[in-house]
């Protein structure tokens, strides 16, 4: 069932994935009054970081060597489900869902295991934060599945994003507002950017994601570098999905208007990490409830309306 | 009157998670808001009578401006700023919270089954409402917040009472916003006169107030 388009567009979905992180930056650099760094800086970082050879803690075991290439294809193949370009996926079938938020989810746990193998005190922290952040912000995620599900029938992410048109903005603007500000919000969290997590940190006693990988270098940190880049766009390319729905957009104009709104969803993350401070570590899982909140009133909204 | 609804329920979570008084007096006044607008989107085009205007009116002006004020002159002679340490931390009551909006859905569901309700989710956001009134009642230490608290819980019984669609007379609804007046501004002398009685609005050390000294028993410790 996987046609050549499908590959094509995977690809290129690989290839672009690590320009976002360069436009954020941009963006930022921007508020800043700077320069900033290159656009392409991570595409230049990763090539960098495949010549070095790796340097290992001895207390470390297999766990901490097999991490990264786990959460590498771990996040590809989270990415072969997630439709881009407004076009089918690689893959589909009913249920895919659920496969491509725990292949994502295998990857965290294999950053997690590994910032605890370790043994660094600081580490574990930061494994810690991680856990219980992405818990909180599953239930947001998936309710706002749910109700797309419901809305659409189909099982299959790329039925589902395929099915949305503009009528469903017309008929339910308050639900489907609300999934889109909750999935940003997941966005945020998923990600580690700025009013929960700081990208920009490495001393902080608060920071979260950048403590776990803190002990990698080389291929491995390029690894990771790229799968969170690779994350960050299968979110954005759901979160673009949803807002711009796939009916709206006549087939020639699908590449141009897919890769527009992935831009404006990273200008979107920029603006919010130059304007928003980072948030009190006590009040993040307030944040991520509230993201929580909004997805589960868009499903009473959705279950009452019927 | 979905849209309101859905703005009522957000508003509760908002207290829920919330620590700094002042936003949640805000929060409830907005909520005031919100309810003097619902008759007038329930009733729908056409239907506006002077009478349900001015029920609109006079339900706005007291529960997002008078009440409001009052509890905002409270806050700011008492000094309190901010509620520290419920008995539930802020986090685990927006999670419950969650959990009764949850339980409020089926609720209706049930109610449903039995006789069509014609705006669920208004009738949801009712309950979810009153419970979460109940809440903060029995979380919160500062007698303002509990306060705060009782209007919520009042807030959602008008908010289900008009959900289901049942013919509300001018009066009793008047008779109503008198009485929570005169509750709430009871409240208000309470909360000075406990001020200046004890220097603060924490409820819970009340628990240890008691004439007899350390021989006293525990059940007179009850009746006091």
């Amino acid at each position: 069932m996987i046609s050549i388009h499908s590959v094509v567009f995977f690809i290129l979905t690989l290839l672009l994935a690590p320009i976002l992180p360069g436009v954020i930056n941009k963006v930022k650099a921007f508020f800043g009054g700077k320069m900033g760094p290159p656009v392409l800086q991570l595409y230049y970082d990763i090539a960098k970081l495949m010549r070095k050879s790796a340097t290992y803690s001895q207390t470390s075991s297999l766990v901490t060597r097999l991490a990264p290439v786990v959460i590498f294809f771990s996040t590809l193949g989270a990415g072969l489900f997630v439709p881009s370009f407004f076009r089918e996926a690689s893959c589909r079938f009913a249920g895919d869902v659920v496969l491509m938020a725990y292949l994502l989810g295998i990857g965290r746990f294999f950053m997690v295991i590994a910032a605890m193998d370790r043994g660094s005190a600081f580490e574990g922290m930061g494994a810690s934060r991680e856990v219980l952040y992405s818990a909180l912000a599953e239930p947001a995620f998936f309710c706002g599945l749910l109700v797309l599900i419901n809305e659409t029938g189909d099982l299959s992410l790329s039925g589902i994003f395929n099915g949305l048109s503009l009528e469903l903005w017309r008929q339910n603007p308050a639900i489907m507002l609300l999934i889109a500000v909750s999935w940003m919000i997941v966005l945020l969290t998923e990600n580690a950017r700025i009013p929960v997590d700081d990208p920009n940190t490495h001393l902080e006693l608060t920071m979260i994601h950048e403590v776990m990988i803190l002990d990698y270098s080389s291929k491995d940190l390029g690894l990771i570098e790229y799968a969170s880049a690779l994350k960050l766009w299968l979110f954005s390319s759901l979160l673009v999905g949803l807002i711009i729905s796939a009916g709206a957009v006549p087939p020639y104009l699908h590449i141009p208007v897919f890769l527009f709104g992935i831009l404006a969803v990273a200008v979107v993350i920029g603006c919010v990490e130059s304007t928003i401070a980072r948030l009190r570590l006590i009040h993040i899982p307030k944040f991520i409830v509230g993201s929580g909140a909004l997805a589960i009133i868009a499903l009473i909204l959705k279950i009452a309306g019927n | 009157m979905n849209s309101i609804a859905t703005l009522l329920a957000l508003s509760c979570i908002f207290l829920l998670g919330s620590s700094r008084l002042l936003m949640s007096i805000r929060m409830v006044a907005f909520q005031g808001l919100l309810l003097g607008i619902l008759p007038l989107a329930a009733a729908g085009d056409g239907h506006l009578s002077l009478a349900l205007i001015f029920l609109s009116l006079a339900s706005i002006a007291l529960k997002s401006i008078l009440l409001p004020w009052l509890l905002n002159k409270a806050m700011v002679d008492s000094g309190t700023r901010r509620e520290i340490e419920p008995f539930i931390s802020f986090g685990a009551s927006m999670l419950l919270g969650l959990f009764l909006l949850a339980v409020s859905g089926w609720i209706v569901d049930k109610l449903q089954a039995t006789e069509p309700v014609p705006s669920p989710v208004t009738l949801i956001a009712g309950f979810y409402l009153v419970f979460s009134g109940l809440l903060l009642l029995i979380t919160r230490r500062k007698a303002l917040t509990q306060t705060l608290g009782f209007l919520v819980l009042e807030n959602g019984v008008f908010t289900a009472g008009l959900s289901l669609g049942s013919e509300f007379s001018v009066m009793v609804e008047l008779g109503i916003l008198l009485d929570v007046f005169v509750g709430i501004f009871l409240m208000g002398i309470m909360l000075f006169h406990i001020d200046r009685e004890f220097d603060h609005l924490d409820a819970d050390r009340f628990n240890e107030l008691s004439d007899l000294e350390i021989a006293a028993s525990p059940d007179e410790e009850v009746a006091e």
